[in-house]
């Protein structure tokens, strides 16, 4: 998190000549755009020219890969709600303890310091018992100090090393280890330390054991418990006097440490402030206080508590934090508050989209209107999700949170989807089904769309079919049809004969897709020998009007060699049909006499074609009157 | 099925692959590798998973797998196979390490008139079998590399007009591949030639085939999954045809794999977030269904679509067995809730690790409880 008044960091962009050129910049998701302009300072009507483009990321920590455990069981807990405060407490505390690692791991001190700010930045408001309507019923102070408890995870690995060793009471963190279970309201443990220091030193026995009676008849607030506040204040009153006696009658004036441990307990703010280190942050000073002076404090004073807890530890040393502001308006409970103080000061929505989500489901948020249309639960859920989406591999989770948001999701998502980078098909293909799941046809069709093209160029025809079938997109399909037919007439034989043969019901996508298979089929089938099959086939590819104009020639040759057969393959009546064909094409061609030879040559095949093709096709229908006449005769 | 434990592992999962066991060997699966993809940086990782000896009274126990070592990648990770001795490393006995040790580079590309020349192509399948290693990609091209040789041994090109899925050895010289138009297509190495020896597709529509896997005993029994969800057995002897259709799954299949061992059990994961296990075996009339933990439990009929009149009765596989009155198939859902894709499933002996686009890690040690 940074600090709002320092000074920020400057970064020289090489190549740019900032005498010379001015910049300008936009921002995105998580980067900044920067470019170079050709406006220079004294020449203002020079034009904007583009020479170079740089692309800044922003340092953004809780996109780190550690993290994203922290977005997925966010989003897994989203989607469910299910017993929510608690899971998201726990994955963020363990979020917490893997992040302390990269921090601590991190080779660059700078950032491994801002690593764990920012985390403890977050963590630190997550895990605060905000409003009292979320948390079960129960006493302010207990959750408090539950929240102090989770937040400071350093006492448990200390604990352990102070247990481990040899001798725990001589160890050198020992009284530090008992100050910091006594600041926690961790009595019981506190008690046990002390029984070892009991056992090793006997001269402090008795007074260890004093203590230790103080700590374990301290009354407290339990959920369970039956009394009235007013009995519990009256035996905590009566409890604090005890302690005071002791205090007074230096029962632990030759142990200092003990001695200190009574004033903290006694609820003395000097003590207390003497122990700065081991809170470590206000709060905990707050809660500790609170604990020690004044046990069943009400929700409504405690941000008078709270701020001067502040202004007593920060000793008007060094001005708050944003952090301090955030939780501030947390004790407060002014929620808009709290959420524009988050929104400012942490790098990213995830924090904010999801604490608002969870005010918005427990009816806590009046819903202000934006001046686009959306409440402010929706607004932030859809900026946490662009942000998802600008990550290469978190946008999966951003189509769910889209999907929760009912004025502007699927809109947003129509144009994120669209734009995710697709470097292989597996990705397409999961793109696609999100797609489809959601009857997004024209997002289908535009990617696919894309893939085929990219299939084309890449000579790829099956795949491009495959794609064109998919996205039900029948003029891809003519597109692709049309090429192998291209490459037909240039080689004179089929390519990729294994898909060709194969459509199956496919073909009917398109026309051309048809003639294609179609037309195979009459050459497989002419290559069986099946002659009559191969006419009646192919004089309905040309009476059907699906054969392409420019393929008609082609057919037509290809029906010489059944019109030259020994026996009549075409009868009278297909004969006409194929001689209308023929006069159909050629009326319609204009007779070129252009000065080109090559034109000429090639006008002078098309001449010897089709009059080859008229002979044929004249004595054919001569033969086939002939054989049908005989036949009816007979 | 009893426990099966989930570690988020930050990185999604696109492949996971039980390291093999020694032949003979007595033990359980402990190791397996992971790739990832979709990340700037991806990983092949190897896991292990630890010694479970201790149990907690309540029989509950934190069932964590550890990083052993990965190495980082450049580009999804497409496929991934583990072999004692290929891919990974070990320096000593107790440290592994994953290094490169051969790499094979632009193995697959386009060549087209709108592409500059050797634009890469994704590969996208992966099998060997020592020491020979066929790739197929997205080019439609097979590769056939062996380990100690630096280019590939054979190559064919434009194998298939489209985009080869996957791929898996029938008999040692003959591959069997799936593309995204609908169909197997098998490969005899010891032709010379550039044609597949035999095509096997569905009529009907052609759904792109997603994965294959042949069953472990019977080479003539393969089993593939499409982009529809749809499970189809095939026995390549037989017409072109599949014995069988089972509807399965609510979206792409990614993997279907025979148990090694059972042959009778397949297991299919698919981009709907559910990992079926799909039980033939006929001996015990009745099942307990009792201890299926948070599992959904169905019965399926096989209906076969073709008459196989010629399949000897006494070759039995229930998988090709057509009387849907004796064969009864029962489908378990084996993870605890919807997820994100499951991308990928491995079975080794009563252990099964899959791994998810929600990037977890799924594994169970106890199979067939």
């Amino acid at each position: 998190m940074e600090e709002l008044d320092g000074e920020p960091t400057v970064t020289l962009i090489p190549g740019v000549n900032s005498k010379k050129h001015q910049m300008c910049f936009d921002w995105g998701p998580g980067e900044m755009l920067v470019c170079e302009t050709s406006f220079n300072k004294k020449d203002v009507t020079s034009r904007f020219h583009l020479k170079f483009l740089h692309l800044f990321e922003c340092f953004l920590p809780l996109w780190h890969h550690k993290m994203f455990r922290a977005h997925l069981v966010c989003h897994f807990i989203f989607c469910r709600l299910v017993r929510v405060s608690k899971n998201y407490r726990s994955v963020i505390r363990a979020c917490m303890e893997e992040m302390h690692q990269v921090a601590i791991a991190a080779k660059d001190p700078a950032s491994g310091r801002q690593y764990s700010s920012q985390v403890r930045g977050v963590t630190t408001v997550v895990l605060a018992p905000l409003f009292p309507s979320l948390l079960p019923a129960g006493p302010l102070l207990l959750h408090l100090l539950d929240w102090v408890r989770l937040h400071v995870c350093e006492v448990d690995s200390l604990s352990a090393d102070v247990l481990g060793s040899e001798n725990p009471s001589k160890h050198e963190s020992f009284w530090n280890l008992v100050t910091i279970l006594v600041l926690q309201g961790r009595l019981d443990e506190a008690r046990q330390m002390l029984s070892k220091e009991a056992d090793t030193s006997p001269a402090s026995a008795g007074m260890c054991r004093i203590m230790g009676e103080l700590m374990r008849t301290m009354p407290i607030l339990s959920p369970g418990n039956t009394q009235t506040l007013t009995e519990l204040e009256l035996k905590w009153q009566h409890w604090h006097e005890e302690c005071e006696r002791y205090l007074q009658d230096c029962t632990f004036a030759s142990n200092p440490h003990l001695e200190s441990l009574c004033k903290i307990m006694l609820g003395d703010e000097a003590a207390l402030l003497e122990q700065k280190e081991l809170l470590s942050n206000w709060y905990h000073f707050l809660v500790t206080r609170l604990l020690y002076s004044n046990p069943t404090v009400k929700p409504i004073d405690l941000q008078y508590y709270a701020q001067s807890s502040l202004d007593l530890f920060l000793g008007g040393e060094s001005s708050p934090e944003p952090l301090d502001n955030i939780l501030m308006a947390a004790f407060e409970f002014d929620i808009h508050q709290v959420i524009k103080e988050c929104s400012i000061a942490l790098s990213n929505w995830w924090f904010v989209a999801h604490l608002t989500d969870l005010l918005d489901h427990c009816k806590l948020l009046q819903s202000h209107n934006l001046y686009f249309g959306s409440n402010m639960r929706e607004f932030l859920l859809l900026e946490y999700a662009s942000g998802l989406f600008a990550h290469p591999s978190l946008w999966q989770l951003g189509v769910d949170y889209f999907d929760y948001c009912p004025e502007l999701g699927r809109v947003s998502l129509e144009l994120h989807i669209e734009r995710i980078p697709l470097n292989t098909e597996q990705k397409a293909l999961k793109v696609l089904r999100i797609c489809e799941q959601r009857q997004m046809t024209e997002q289908v069709r535009s990617i696919c769309k894309i893939l085929a093209m990219k299939a084309v160029r890449n000579n790829r025809l099956g795949s491009a079919l495959s794609w064109s079938i998919r996205a039900k997109d029948a003029a891809f399909a003519t597109l692709v049809s049309d090429r192998f037919l291209r490459d037909y007439c240039e080689r004179g034989c089929f390519s990729d004969l294994d898909l060709i043969d194969n459509l199956g019901p496919a073909m009917m996508l398109s026309d051309r897709l048809t003639f294609l298979g179609k037309y195979r089929e009459f050459h497989r089938v002419y290559g069986e020998k099946r002659f009559a099959d191969a006419a009646s086939l192919l004089l309905s590819l040309m009476t059907s009007q699906i054969a392409p104009r420019s393929f008609w020639m082609t057919l037509l040759t290809d029906a010489l060699p059944l019109l030259e057969q020994k026996q009549v393959i075409f009868s009278a009546e297909q004969t006409y049909e194929l001689m209308q064909c023929l006069e159909d094409l050629t009326s319609g061609r204009p007779v070129h006499r252009g000065p080109d030879t090559q034109q000429c040559q090639d006008d002078d095949i098309e001449t010897t074609k089709v009059e080859m093709l008229r002979l044929a096709l004249a004595r054919n229908l001569a033969r086939a009157i002939v054989r049908e006449g005989s036949l009816e005769g007979s | 099925m009893e426990e099966i434990y989930a570690k988020f592992v930050s990185q999604k999962i696109s492949k996971t692959r039980w390291r093999p066991l020694p032949p003979g060997s007595l033990q359980t699966a402990e190791t397996f590798a992971t790739g990832s993809w979709d990340n700037e940086e991806n990983y092949v990782s190897l896991w292990s998973i630890g010694d479970f000896g201790n149990l907690d009274s309540d029989g509950g126990f934190e069932g964590d797998h550890q990083l052993l070592c990965d190495i980082r990648h450049h580009g999804d990770i497409m496929d991934l196979q583990v072999n004692l001795c290929i891919i990974i490393c070990p320096t000593s006995f107790s440290h592994l390490t994953l290094s490169v040790n051969q790499q094979w580079t632009t193995a697959h590309y386009h060549t087209g008139p709108g592409s500059p020349s050797y634009s890469s192509a994704p590969c996208t399948g992966i099998v060997c079998n020592n020491p020979e290693i066929v790739t197929v990609g997205e080019d439609g091209r097979i590769n056939l590399f062996r380990a100690d040789h630096k280019e590939a041994v054979r190559t064919i090109d434009n194998a298939d007009s489209s985009t080869l899925h996957a791929v898996t050895f029938l008999r040692t010289p003959e591959i069997l591949t799936v593309n995204s138009i609908g169909q197997l297509k098998i490969w005899d190495f010891r032709q010379q030639g550039n044609e597949p020896s035999q095509i096997l597709s569905l009529t009907g529509d052609r759904v792109p085939l997603h994965c294959v896997d042949r069953h472990p005993n019977q080479q003539h029994v393969v089993a593939t999954g499409g982009q529809d969800g749809m499970l189809s057995i095939w026995d390549v002897r037989q017409g072109t045809m599949p014995v069988s259709l089972l509807k399965a799954h609510e979206a792409e299949m990614w993997e279907v794999h025979f148990h090694p061992s059972n042959p009778d059990h397949l297991f299919t994961c698919s981009e709907d977030g559910s990992l079926w296990h799909w039980d033939a075996s006929t001996d015990v009339p009745e099942k307990s269904l009792l201890f299926h933990q948070g599992g959904r439990t169905s019965t399926f009929l096989s209906h076969s679509i073709s008459n196989q009149a010629n399949v000897h009765q006494s070759v039995i596989s229930s998988w090709l067995s057509t009387d849907p009155a004796k064969d009864r198939i029962e489908i378990t859902s084996l993870l605890p809730s919807r997820t994100l894709s499951v991308n990928s499933l491995d079975v080794l002996g009563p252990c099964l690790v899959c791994g998810t686009d929600a990037e977890a890690i799924y594994v169970t040690r106890h199979l067939f409880s």
